[in-house]
């Protein structure tokens, strides 16, 4: 019994994890090039309405002849553009217009939250009280069963039972980690987010770097949305839903020292957290209590980092710093 | 003008195909400021050209339009003999120009491979095993060490000049700008960055420095371009030219050369330090067991190789840096008292000051973003009572600096960033000076100041020390130190390795125990 209670805790923190770790791989590649954009919360919220919102209209419709597969697709698809289109937002008011990083993030927050509970609540208006997907979109965004292969005893249930945006977030964590330490691209793009006077003097586009930085790690934050209600919420649109995980994902940044290998770490941590109130009760601590743990964690997170002091896992230097090319 | 006649009479093909760079008539202004009127300038294949002058003289702003990042008002540019147009860094690094700027372009906690090949196209994966050879082919070939693995934020300058400069060989320059290369180096650096140009040189690369130190002029260059106030006033073969010639060129009147200094009897003593020990970050000895004493009205230099520990005791001795062991006196009026273990408030009120100027020249001392005023308060605030403070007693304050120094800036309020180098370092040495301190510590307070600047500094160092002020004098070029100081303190690897008597003492003597090494 206790065994089976240790592999259902490691799957659910994984599912409870993957949001996060989409949300802070989006977030490295933003700042990788130097932009520090607070919206994650406000990516993600209108990630999470755009997927669903793209899953129902489909479904609405063709009506019966709804594929799952198909539906699926669109809602990973309208999510990823939908949090670009927040990235975009982003990255026209900081780059173009050379808005404060801050002050625009934390606008794009409360706009996202605010465009994303707006286009769900009017969902749930137009299908008579709550928005929901086909029974065969819900499947595509729960576990899976691959023959053989989710048979191996524990093995099978840890590693090979979860849903398709799972792998995707492993796989984005691994490809961005390839682009940062082997690719030119990747050279050149922290090139630009620790020295953009810098790149520019040898050549490089740091306009177009931002930008595309910006609007892919915007959409990589909108797939975090797309998970929590596609998958948390089986296509169902929740007043709220995000809840604060795109701050959390702001904290993982820092905790993951700006390495995709260890945002997969951390994510997984913040995730085991979160779900640990289910099984680790313990009487007499409120729900509350455990409600309240990630943030704390987050809390601690911060101040730990702040005393470690490597100048190569730190923030790209001009994070939060808009440039432009002096003109004397 | 400054080709044709030239043009006509040797008609050789080898004359034409060695002209590696031409400026013609190049003029540049700034709002009404003229940086440069009408400049000729010709640059030849296997020479080094020295571009002498003041600061302000548009000595940069020349070399930036070459290297992309001004565009001329009116002239043009050519490269080998075809007529070209320069508008971003990018266009000159596909001419084969490359400029090596005073403040590094680099990328810190990338590798030294990293930066070289920075914006570089190439294949989607960067292949570090042949980038590496790549680059030690370009060091082995002139002649110096550089580790393509290394992160730059572990590098000393020195090194960080030499990834510049391989930066734009491997981007296939041929026509290297160096701008003040020798501005922080210590000498043996310096001696090591000439054989590097000089085989470069012989490799058929055209080289240009800009500069205001005459002997470099006259050991490293060819020939040397003299600019004045934006204009060319002189074009001579460096074999022609001497100190007093050059001077006069680039001042434009001739400039006594000699510090006044007046030998005396030493006077009480100010300070005694006694076996003074501090730990760097490391936990390692910054400074090792250093004993000296400070006389009332002498000047008591401290020479050294970078990071010899010149910086520690500067800081050590005005309370910035923690003490290990040992002891600093501090005497007035026959009353000794302790330093050590005082806040730098403490010993600020004692009357030791610190006027540091740091690498990048803006470091410590000055707010850049506040003007001369608000920079004048930062030290006169605590002494003001209530709660309000007056702006009165700093305006007047930063006005008779402005005054007396011949600080050239368009007003008081002006943020200090704005002003150039040498009027920074004027500001940030006056106000020190204006405070009436009875120990004055000095380092480097003529990094990257032209020759008038500096004896403007000299000067000011030398009225203190006739008022009886105990100065303290870090500095780089050993033939100041020998003419202004009254003694010289040599620090090598945190110890002090021997304290001469300046009038007597020779470079060489310097120069060998800056690099002693005793056990």
């Amino acid at each position: 019994m206790e065994g089976f209670a240790v592999v259902d805790f490691f799957f659910m923190a994984v599912i409870a994890a993957t949001p996060l770790l989409f949300a802070t791989l989006g977030e490295i590649l933003t700042q990788k090039s130097g932009s520090l954009n607070l919206g994650v919360e406000g990516m993600m919220f209108m990630g999470a309405a755009a997927g669903v919102a793209a899953s129902y209209i489909y479904e609405a419709t063709v009506g019966d002849a709804t594929l799952g597969f198909v539906s699926a697709i669109l809602a990973v698809l309208i999510g990823f553009l939908a949090g670009a289109l927040g990235g975009l937002i982003y990255s026209v008011l900081t780059v173009t217009f050379r808005a404060n990083q801050n002050v625009t993030g934390l606008a794009l927050t409360i706009f996202g939250i605010g465009a994303g509970n707006l286009v769900g609540e009017l969902l749930g208006i137009r299908a008579g009280g709550f928005t929901t997907v086909a029974e065969d979109t819900k499947r595509m965004f729960s576990s899976i069963s691959i023959p053989w292969l989710s048979d191996i005893p524990v093995i099978g249930r840890l590693f090979f039972s979860y849903n398709f945006m799972v792998y995707l977030a492993i796989i984005t964590a691994i490809v961005l980690m390839w682009i940062f330490n082997k690719t030119r691209v990747g050279l050149n793009l922290r090139g630009v987010g620790e020295s953009p006077a810098t790149a520019d003097a040898v050549g490089i586009n740091v306009t177009r770097y931002k930008y595309i930085a910006a609007i892919v790690g915007g959409g990589i934050c909108g797939l975090g949305g797309v998970f929590i209600s596609m998958a948390d919420n089986s296509g169902t649109w929740i007043f709220n839903c995000i809840a604060g995980r795109g701050w959390i994902a702001v904290a993982l940044v820092i905790f993951a020292a700006w390495r995709p290998s260890r945002a997969i770490i951390g994510a997984l941590l913040f995730g085991g957290l979160s779900v640990l109130r289910l099984y680790l009760p313990i009487d007499g601590i409120p729900a509350q209590v455990y409600n309240i743990l990630p943030f704390v964690a987050t809390i601690l997170v911060l101040i730990f980092t702040s005393i470690r002091q490597s100048k190569e896992h730190s923030q790209p230097k001009s994070c939060g710093i808009n440039y432009f090319r002096e003109e004397r | 003008m400054c080709h044709g006649i030239f043009f006509d009479i040797l008609t050789s093909m080898s004359e034409v195909s060695n002209c590696a760079v031409k400026l013609n008539n190049i003029s540049k202004s700034f709002g009404t400021v003229q940086a440069n009127k009408d400049v000729c300038i010709e640059l030849r294949r296997g020479e080094i050209l020295a571009l002498l002058g003041e600061n302000g003289s548009g000595k940069t702003t020349l070399m930036n339009m070459l290297s992309g990042i001004y565009y001329p008002d009116s002239g043009e540019i050519y490269v080998d003999g075809k007529e070209v147009i320069i508008r971003s860094p990018k266009d000159a690094f596909d001419l084969g120009i490359g400029m090596i700027h005073q403040h590094f372009k680099l990328v810190d906690v990338l590798t030294a491979a990293e930066n070289i090949i920075l914006g570089l196209k190439g294949s989607v994966l960067i292949n570090r095993k042949k980038l590496a050879s790549e680059i030690r082919e370009i060091s082995d070939k002139y002649g110096f060490s550089l580790d393509p693995n290394k992160k730059i934020y572990e590098m000393s300058v020195s090194e960080k000049q030499k990834v510049e400069i391989v930066k734009v060989l491997y981007r296939g320059a041929d026509v290297l700008i160096l701008d003040e290369p020798t501005a922080v180096l210590t000498p043996q650096e310096a001696d090591t960055l000439f054989e590097m140009l000089r085989s470069m040189k012989n490799d058929g690369k055209a080289i240009i420095i800009i500069t205001h130190k005459l002997n470099e002029v006259l050991s490293l260059s060819d020939r040397v371009c003299i600019l004045r106030k934006g204009e060319l006033v002189g074009e001579l073969e460096t074999k022609d030219a001497s100190v007093k010639s050059l001077t006069e060129g680039m001042v434009g009147r001739s400039v006594s050369l000699e510090i006044q200094r007046e030998a005396g009897a030493l006077g009480k003593e100010r300070i005694i330090v006694s076996s003074l020990t501090c730990l760097n970050s490391d936990g390692l000895k910054a400074l090792d067991d250093i004993s000296f004493k400070l006389h009332e009205g002498e000047i008591l230099g401290i020479a050294g190789i970078a990071g010899s520990g010149q910086k520690e005791l500067c800081e050590a001795i005005t309370g910035l840096y923690p003490v290990e062991g040992g002891s600093i006196t501090y005497i007035n009026d026959d009353e000794p008292s302790e330093l050590c273990g005082l806040t730098p408030t403490q010993i600020a009120k004692k009357g030791v000051h610190l006027a540091f100027v740091p690498e990048d020249r803006l470091g410590m001392g000055l707010v850049a973003g506040l003007d001369m005023i608000e920079n004048m308060m930062l030290k006169s605030y605590n002494n003001e009572k209530g709660f309000l403070i007056n702006r009165k007693l700093p305006k007047s304050t930063a006005e008779r600096l402005i005054d007396s120094l011949e600080i050239v800036t368009p007003g008081v309020s002006t943020p200090v960033r704005r002003l150039s180098g040498g009027n920074v370092q004027k500001v940030l040495l006056g106000r020190e000076i204006d405070s009436g301190p009875s120990v004055l510590v000095v380092a480097y307070p003529v990094r990257g100041l032209d020759i008038n600047s500096s004896y403007t500094i000299y000067n000011l160092l030398n009225e203190q020390r006739k008022n009886g002020v105990a100065v303290l004098f870090v500095g780089e070029d050993l033939d100041v130190l020998l003419e202004l100081c009254d003694r010289i303190m040599v620090l090598c690897g945190g110890r002090l390795s021997g304290i001469v008597n300046a009038p007597t003492a020779t470079k060489e003597e310097l120069g060998i125990l800056m690099t002693h090494m005793s056990d």
